[in-house]
């Protein structure tokens, strides 16, 4: 569905920060998919993500969406069919308004008109939308978003982002700042709705077990590029530690500052 | 005086409204304001000088307002420069501008020709007194104005608006252009800012290219002092306090210029004053702040 074709990035062209970023990256996401993505601080996990939802556009290579080249898309061109969610959870929501005021702006994509769709029937489905993250958000529409807890807010634009119904999700350590238990909850939403509504999702994380133990196909990425790619059986065998001395077989590099690296 | 005082309340009250949503709902600091008010107010004054309908030299000023806001929203949006330098570059190339409008002057009195408030006075005839008829056309005038305002805020558009300037992240993810919305807000506001300068003509019976001049930091001085008047989220009262802070304002204006002479002041101190008023807004509300910082944080522990 998504292809990278031999992508490099790099910053600060010409500059004494010259940084490589995303070496000759290519990568073929199906229809499906749901990837989980592991690799040290700095492998260039979010580059990527920023590649594919096209915030940075690539120094070399090529995005394919469906058969189409959109490498030159604009960003809010592919956000038509790309749900992003970040760490903080904040970039989701606009915490000045209402619930209610959120879900209208992001229940449809594209650019809105000079109607009024709030009314009682969509203030109904979104409380029944709501009920499904059992934080009892559905009687809370009227309130300001800046009044939730961050776990209410990362929720509640998961849900925001899987109703707009985005072809591919992509989830950038999207609970790695909410407390153990409210990131327990988001994790388990998360699979739920790709589940529920078939997603194609692309999650990274830090956490060496969360990425065995969910999805059907699993990455590490290295310095810019994909050093390991397994899914199936292959990859339901997986353990953390198999998973470590993978990644020291491929690297061949020193023990133990890359395992602190890696968790 | 009292009616001094409101009358320009709402008149300026509508160039607050403009800079309330390029400020506070876009969250960009739009300074051709000071070139919008006097160029509202010169094509006003101009096209009804010409001896055209009142009515359609309103709509030319509003037009004209917000062509000059598209003008700064495609300097920004193309020239990638900030919205505060987009904006001192429309002002500064509508001084020019707003003499050509005014044939070539940098005045132009209004006091033979019929405008929009001397009619209504005439209309009503002896049904009311001048100055209460007066007050009535302002406050019909800028109720409609707000009303339209709240409407559009309600809209699903006016919503995209209004969490662009929270959170920009999340209009792109919606799969919305952010710079078409900034065109459509900054001709929104310099279109109302430019309305404003057309009332201020007609109410002052001149234009004047220098009418804007420093306008922009009263404008904010009014959104301000509304906010301190009134603590909401609903647009309605939004838009509310900023037509009262405009009418405060004007009130303390005028005790500045009647009374300021009891402390020394002289005309010439009013643009300190509303510096002063601004710094004073800007501290409480940082004070402010700090304390409900310290208290969430206690409530935490
Ligand atoms: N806009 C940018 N300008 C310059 N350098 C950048 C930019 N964005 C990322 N980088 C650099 O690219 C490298 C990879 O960053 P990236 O954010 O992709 O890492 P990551 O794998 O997501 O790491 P983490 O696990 O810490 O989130 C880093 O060295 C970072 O400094
Ligand atoms: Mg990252």
């Amino acid at each position: 569905m998504i292809e990278l074709k031999d992508i490099d990035m790099t910053f600060g062209i010409g500059t004494p920060d010259e940084n490589h970023v995303l070496n000759g990256l290519s990568l073929k996401v199906n229809r499906g998919d749901f990837i989980t993505i592991i690799g040290s601080n700095g492998a260039g996990k979010s580059t990527l993500f920023n590649v594919i939802s096209g915030k940075y556009s690539p120094t070399s290579g090529r995005v394919i969406f469906q058969e189409g080249d959109v490498t030159s898309q604009p960003e809010y061109r592919r956000a038509r069919y790309i749900g992003r969610i970040f760490q903080d959870p904040l970039l989701g929501t606009a915490g000045n308004m209402s619930l209610e005021d959120n879900m209208v702006i992001t229940q449809k994509k594209g650019f809105k008109g000079l109607k009024i769709s709030l009314n009682h029937q969509l203030r109904e489905k979104f409380r029944k939308e709501l009920v499904q993250l059992d934080m009892n958000l559905e009687n809370r529409l009227s309130d300001n978003v800046g009044t939730l807890s961050g776990g209410q807010r990362q929720a509640l634009t998961l849900l925001m982002t899987v109703l707009s119904q985005p072809e591919i999700l992509l989830l950038d350590e999207h609970t790695a700042a909410l407390d153990p238990k409210n990131a327990a909850k988001v994790l388990e939403l998360t699979c739920r709705f790709i589940e529920k509504y078939s997603l194609t999702a692309m999650m990274v994380t830090h956490n060496m077990q969360q990425a065995i133990d969910y999805g059907n196909r699993l990455l590490m990425l290295d310095n810019g590029q994909v050093i390991f790619d397994v899914s199936g059986e292959e990859k339901k065998n997986l353990t953390v530690d198999l998973l470590v001395k993978k990644f020291h077989e491929i690297r061949k590099s020193d023990f133990l500052s890359d395992e602190a690296l890696l968790s | 005086m009292i009616e001094g005082i409101l009358v320009e309340g709402l008149i300026y009250g509508i160039m607050a409204l403009g800079v309330f949503i390029t400020f506070r709902i876009l969250d960009f600091p739009d300074l051709s304001v000071d070139g919008t008010f006097p160029l509202g107010a010169a094509v006003m004054a101009s096209t009804l000088t010409a001896g055209w309908n009142p009515l359609l030299c309103l709509l030319l000023a509003f037009a004209a307002g917000a062509a000059a806001g598209m003008l700064t929203a495609l300097i920004h949006n193309t020239l990638k420069v900030p919205g505060l330098l987009a904006g001192i570059l429309t002002m500064t190339m509508l001084w020019s501008i707003n003499i050509r409008v005014l044939g070539g002057r940098a005045n132009l009195p209004l006091m033979r020709v019929e405008t929009m408030l001397t009619r209504f006075q005439h209309g009503l005839g002896a049904a009311l007194s001048q100055p209460a008829a007066l007050l009535l056309f302002c406050f019909a005038v800028v109720l409609v104005i707000k009303l339209a305002m709240d409407f559009f805020f309600h809209t699903d558009l006016g919503l995209t608006l209004g969490a662009l300037g929270f959170n920009e992240q999340m209009i792109i993810a919606q799969g919305i252009d952010p710079r078409a919305l900034k065109y459509i807000a900054l001709a929104l506001a310099n279109g109302l800012v430019a309305v404003s300068g057309a009332f201020a003509a007609q109410y002052q019976g001149f234009a004047d290219v220098n009418l804007g001049q420093g306008i922009i930091v009263s404008g904010l001085a009014m959104v301000m002092l509304g906010e301190f008047i009134l603590r909401s989220n609903r647009i309605g009262w939004l838009t509310s306090r900023v037509i009262l802070g405009s009418i405060a304002y004007r009130a303390i204006m005028y005790a500045g210029r009647y009374y300021g002479y009891y402390i020394n002041l002289t005309p010439n101190d009013l643009k300190l004053i509303t510096g002063i008023l601004i710094i004073a807004a800007l501290a409480v509300t940082k004070l402010q702040d700090k304390k409900g910082a310290a208290k969430k944080g206690k409530a935490k522990k």
